[in-house]
């Protein structure tokens, strides 16, 4: 809110950049600003156009758990709270582009719902890509980072064996925005079915892995930092949803290493979640269709397995999605690991001058280190801006 | 309902109901509602908007003000704590004073918790819409304060985190007092041997920031100096200084950054810890840096030492960055020493992060050995070993030979942070560290505004860390010194004079502590800078001399009376 009501700050959302010229003090930055097919400067975002539009499709918010139409808006409270259109999904856009293409014009569907529905007139179906310049002095990357999919880890049956979820999507199933309005139901009851069915039964067993895809030599070595506190919270909020759930956590070190975190990590165990040294071996689908996990309890020296309701992977950190050619556009280096390279006493510098990074795209950091980085990338793009001013002022 | 009727013909209330899409139009009838409130004492234009935070939206409040001639807004949609700026200043474009709006929230309090008793919402929206406007009929102008500033900065600490606040905040323009109270900068990372994880000499890294900070035109640096007196807010504090050889100094300054740092905690009568034989992590890193650790074969580190622990007088928390020092140090020892033996017994190895795992990686590769232990059945150190249960192999007690046992040890709150606290009156934890205005979305802010935190007075960080929050800091401060003024709500509380009796008991409450007493007049007075607000001082009041503009009991009490009219018809009801 505070930055989008900010009368020096310019938001460009749904744009990227697609490459950078010149140098400190002076960059010109191209920026493909992407069609959304609606006017940006009409669109009031009061989503007359999402409830008819009726074209459904898997909504990635909610982690594919949930569904959104062609037309939608990435979450309920986003700035700006204008909507899009989804080209790949819209049947009217797929309409009019097989018309440009020349195709049997008895067999083209095309739809309109939404220009009719939409008060503002702010749909635009013949609206294109553009591309603009912004001149800045300084640049600061704040790209984030990237989830592992922990398909490839075939061990741990993800998407092949059911209830097993990625943290961030049984995050969105303990939310109440989410696809379930908060109740912990096992995905495998609902997903995919036309309407949520009722009395489904509620998850009563979870288990929490941690380090999937992390300190494993096969894969990173790299510890992502903040997924053991994750996965505290989540059994936290879960216990809180019903004090009766089991909640199991899984793995080496139990990394609370922020203010407070251990006191954190102390209250989850007095409420009852049990923290088991070890390291999963493997998950497999039990004869009740769900999943069964095999672990090596390291202090007891036994092999134990375990059916769970809903297994929630710990998974990975991963540097920013297409790192390579990020760096490859603003000509700058990635560390070994992939994530932006900085150096030490210069913890937001690139490797380019004038060009910064902070946050996770820099390797990985919790909340409130990311928010203490970007005050403090905000620091050094003073010092060097107002730098820069003086070497102007002095010629 | 009796008093409206004094000033009935100035009053004309506006009320913008707001559909928030689906979110509140969904669950309850908005028409019904708006037409309710065009019922009722007072209003003289009512509506409903898609979105009244939309621009059509805010444009019709402001149409509205000016056709309408009104003299309040009440929009009844979200919460104030997101939209309330945003109506306001519509208000305040629209030339009505920005005061003279209130805000009815029926999407949280309302729509989003009745999602499926349609009518009941409606009614429970009215009732609340009923109280608003109630309110809005006893609404005054006020005006906010606003205050000059300089750009001048006081940094209390000359570790990393105060040197690198020091210098951004210098680089930006801003007049910077470096305070601290040892004869040498740099902190506790110049007493070390060498900064995990790529092992970096503290001396190459500190030094120059040292030679940049002391050089600097625009930074004074006082060491050897203690604070005496420190008075004020956020514009206009002022500090005592005592500096040697110098005497007593004072400097008045606009905001002041606090980064006294930590120290490592000294493990008394645990693991026969003797400063020769059983050492500090500490203690290991000055010998590293100096003398070296003689002949010794076998080293044996133990984690925890004092920490993650409940017994009196040792630290519940785990300090971070111990582990990482530990599997530094025994890097460090490996590579110097090949033939030497490094064990570390711990309980969770907290190398978190890229660069510290791969350290512990590289450690474990170069022959470092790593014992995990039980806290209820911890290590005990013998005349020549250090005897554990580590349960890897089996149940028994390993024997690891020892001629030098290390104590990883926590960092602790400095002994200047509780005075700091004391003399600025700034909150602490339980252990001392200094408390963030917000533990996730603030981290370097004090709730008070004008003080800011960073490195390891606010938890134990490494000295990267202390870097990064030093110069965020520094952002912090840059962002409030760039308006070159202050601005507070006129949302404060105020004393009557006439009426207090002088007994305090605001004073005591007053978490920000702008309530002072007056001796002379003996009559309690409010610091409208420092007042955030919060009322506390107007509950504890006893003659209701203090009070909180925009909610005083003339406003809140019509208030109260529209809530209990539809109790009235309800109770009635039920008597039926």
């Amino acid at each position: 809110m505070d930055v989008g009501r900010h009368p020096k700050i310019e938001l460009l959302a749904y744009s990227e950049v697609e490459r950078v010229d010149g140098t400190v003090g002076a960059f010109d930055v191209t920026i493909r600003k992407k069609a959304r097919y609606v006017d940006e400067s009409k669109c009031t975002g009061c989503g007359a156009c999402a409830e008819k539009c009726p074209t459904r499709v898997p909504d990635p918010y909610n982690e594919g758990l949930g569904e959104r139409k062609a037309i939608y808006r990435y979450f309920a409270q986003g700035i700006p709270s204008t909507y899009t259109i989804d080209p790949d999904a819209c049947r009217h856009l797929a309409g009019l582009r097989a018309e440009k293409e020349g195709a049997d014009k008895s067999k083209i569907k095309k739809c309109g719902v939404c220009a009719k529905i939409c008060q503002a007139k702010a749909i635009d179906y013949s609206q294109q890509d553009q591309i603009i310049h912004r001149q800045v002095e300084a640049i600061v990357l704040a790209v984030g980072y990237e989830v592992l999919k922990p398909e490839g880890i075939t061990e741990y049956g993800y998407g092949r064996v059911p209830n097993v979820l990625t943290a961030i999507e049984f995050e969105r199933l303990l939310s109440a925005s989410g696809p379930t309005a908060g109740h912990l139901y096992r995905p495998a009851d609902f997903v995919g079915k036309k309407k949520m069915p009722e009395h489904l039964p509620h998850a009563k067993r979870l288990a929490f892995i941690q380090c999937v895809g992390s300190r494993d030599g096969r894969r990173s070595i790299h510890c992502s930092g903040f997924c053991c506190m994750h996965s505290i919270k989540e059994a936290i909020i879960a216990k809180e949803h019903d004090s009766e759930l089991e909640a199991w956590i899984f793995g080496m070190d139990i990394r609370a290493v922020g203010k407070g975190f251990e006191e954190y990590r102390l209250k989850a165990e007095q409420i009852g979640v049990k923290f088991v040294r070890s390291r999963v071996a493997e998950i497999t689908k039990g004869p009740n269709g769900l999943p069964i996990v095999w672990y090596e309890d390291t202090r007891a020296r036994r092999v134990y397995s375990r059916e769970f309701d809903i297994v929630v992977l710990a998974s990975a950190c991963l540097p920013p999605k297409d790192a390579p050619l990020l760096a490859e556009k603003f000509g700058i280096e990635l560390d070994s690991f992939g994530f932006i390279k900085t150096r030490p006493f210069a913890p937001f510098d690139t490797t380019r001058e004038g060009i910064f990074v902070c946050g996770c795209a820099r390797g990985p950091a919790d909340i409130p280190e990311s928010v203490a980085q970007a005050s403090s990338a905000a620091a050094r793009v003073a010092q060097v801006v107002l730098q820069e001013a003086r070497k102007v002022a002095m010629q | 309902m009796r008093r409206l009727a004094l000033k009935s013909k100035d009053v004309r209330i506006g009320v913008f109901v707001c559909h928030c899409g689906s979110n509140i139009a969904g669950y309850l009838d908005c028409k019904a509602v708006a037409d309710y409130a065009s019922t009722l004492p007072g209003v003289v234009y009512s509506t409903t908007n898609l979105y009244t935070c939309s621009e059509s939206g805010i444009a019709e409040i402001k149409r509205a003000i000016t056709e309408k001639k009104l003299t309040r807004v009440v929009v009844a949609s979200c919460s104030p704590r997101t939209h309330e700026p945003l109506f306001k200043s519509a208000c305040k474009e629209a030339g009505l004073n920005p005061y003279l709006f209130e805000m009815v929230n029926i999407r949280d309090q309302c729509s989003w918790v009745h999602m499926n008793s349609r009518d009941e919402a409606t009614e429970k929206a009215k009732n609340l819409v009923r109280m608003g406007v109630a309110k809005a009929w006893f609404l005054e102008p006020q005006e906010d304060f606003e205050m000059p500033i300089e750009a001048r900065v006081a940094v209390i600490g000359g570790g990393v985190a105060g040197l690198s606040a020091a210098e951004s905040l210098a680089d930006m323009g801003v007049s910077v007092v470096l305070i601290e109270k040892s004869p040498h900068l740099g902190g506790l990372t110049l007493k070390l041997n060498s900064l995990a994880p790529h092992l970096h000499n503290p001396d190459d890294l500190v030094n120059p920031l040292i030679e940049r900070v002391e050089h600097h035109p625009r930074i004074k640096v006082y060491k050897e100096s203690s604070i005496k007196k420190i008075e004020g807010y956020v514009g206009n504090y002022r500090i005592e200084l005592d500096v040697k050889d110098q005497g007593v100094i004072q400097e008045a300054v606009s905001a002041v950054v606090v980064a006294v740092g930590a120290k490592p905690y000294i493990p008394q009568g645990l693991y026969g810890y003797d400063g020769e034989r059983v050492i500090t992590q500490f203690e290991l890193e000055q010998r590293l840096k100096s003398k070296g650790v003689g002949d010794a074969k076998n080293v044996v580190m133990i984690q925890c030492v004092g920490a993650r622990s409940q017994a009196e007088g040792e630290k519940s928390y785990c300090s971070r960055i111990c582990c990482a020092t530990a599997v530094k140090n025994a890097l460090i020892l490996k590579e110097r020493f090949p033939d030497i033996k490094v064990s570390i017994l711990y309980r969770d190895i907290q190398t978190y992060g890229s660069d510290f795992e791969a350290m512990l990686w590289k450690a474990r590769s170069m022959g470092v050995r790593f014992y995990v232990y039980d806290p209820s059945d911890p290590p005990k150190v013998a005349d020549n070993a250090v005897l554990v249960r580590s349960k890897i192999f089996s149940d028994d007690v390993l024997e690891l030979p020892a001629d030098i046992v290390v104590l990883s040890t926590p960092l602790v709150a400095s002994d200047e942070a509780p005075v700091i606290a004391n003399l600025m009156r700034i909150p602490t934890d339980a252990n001392n560290f200094f408390l963030e205005a917000h533990v996730k979305l603030r981290p370097l802010d004090f709730a008070t505004d004008g003080v800011f935190l960073c490195g390891s007075c606010r938890f134990p960080c490494t000295s990267e860390e202390a870097r990064i929050q030093g110069m965020g800091a520094a952002a912090r401060v840059g962002a409030l010194l760039a308006k070159g003024k202050v601005i507070s709500s006129a949302l404060v509380a105020e004393v009557d004079s006439s009426t207090c009796c002088g007994c305090q008991g605001c004073l005591r409450i007053c978490p920000y502590g702008a309530i002072t007493y007056d001796e002379s007049r003996h009559v309690c007075q409010v610091n409208p800078i420092l007042c955030k607000g919060c009322g506390a001082c107007t509950a504890a009041c006893p003659s209701q001399s203090v009070q909180l503009k925009g909610f005083r009991p003339s406003q809140l009490l019509p208030q109260v009376r529209a809530a209990m009219e539809s109790l009235r018809e309800m109770f009635v009801s039920c008597e039926l």
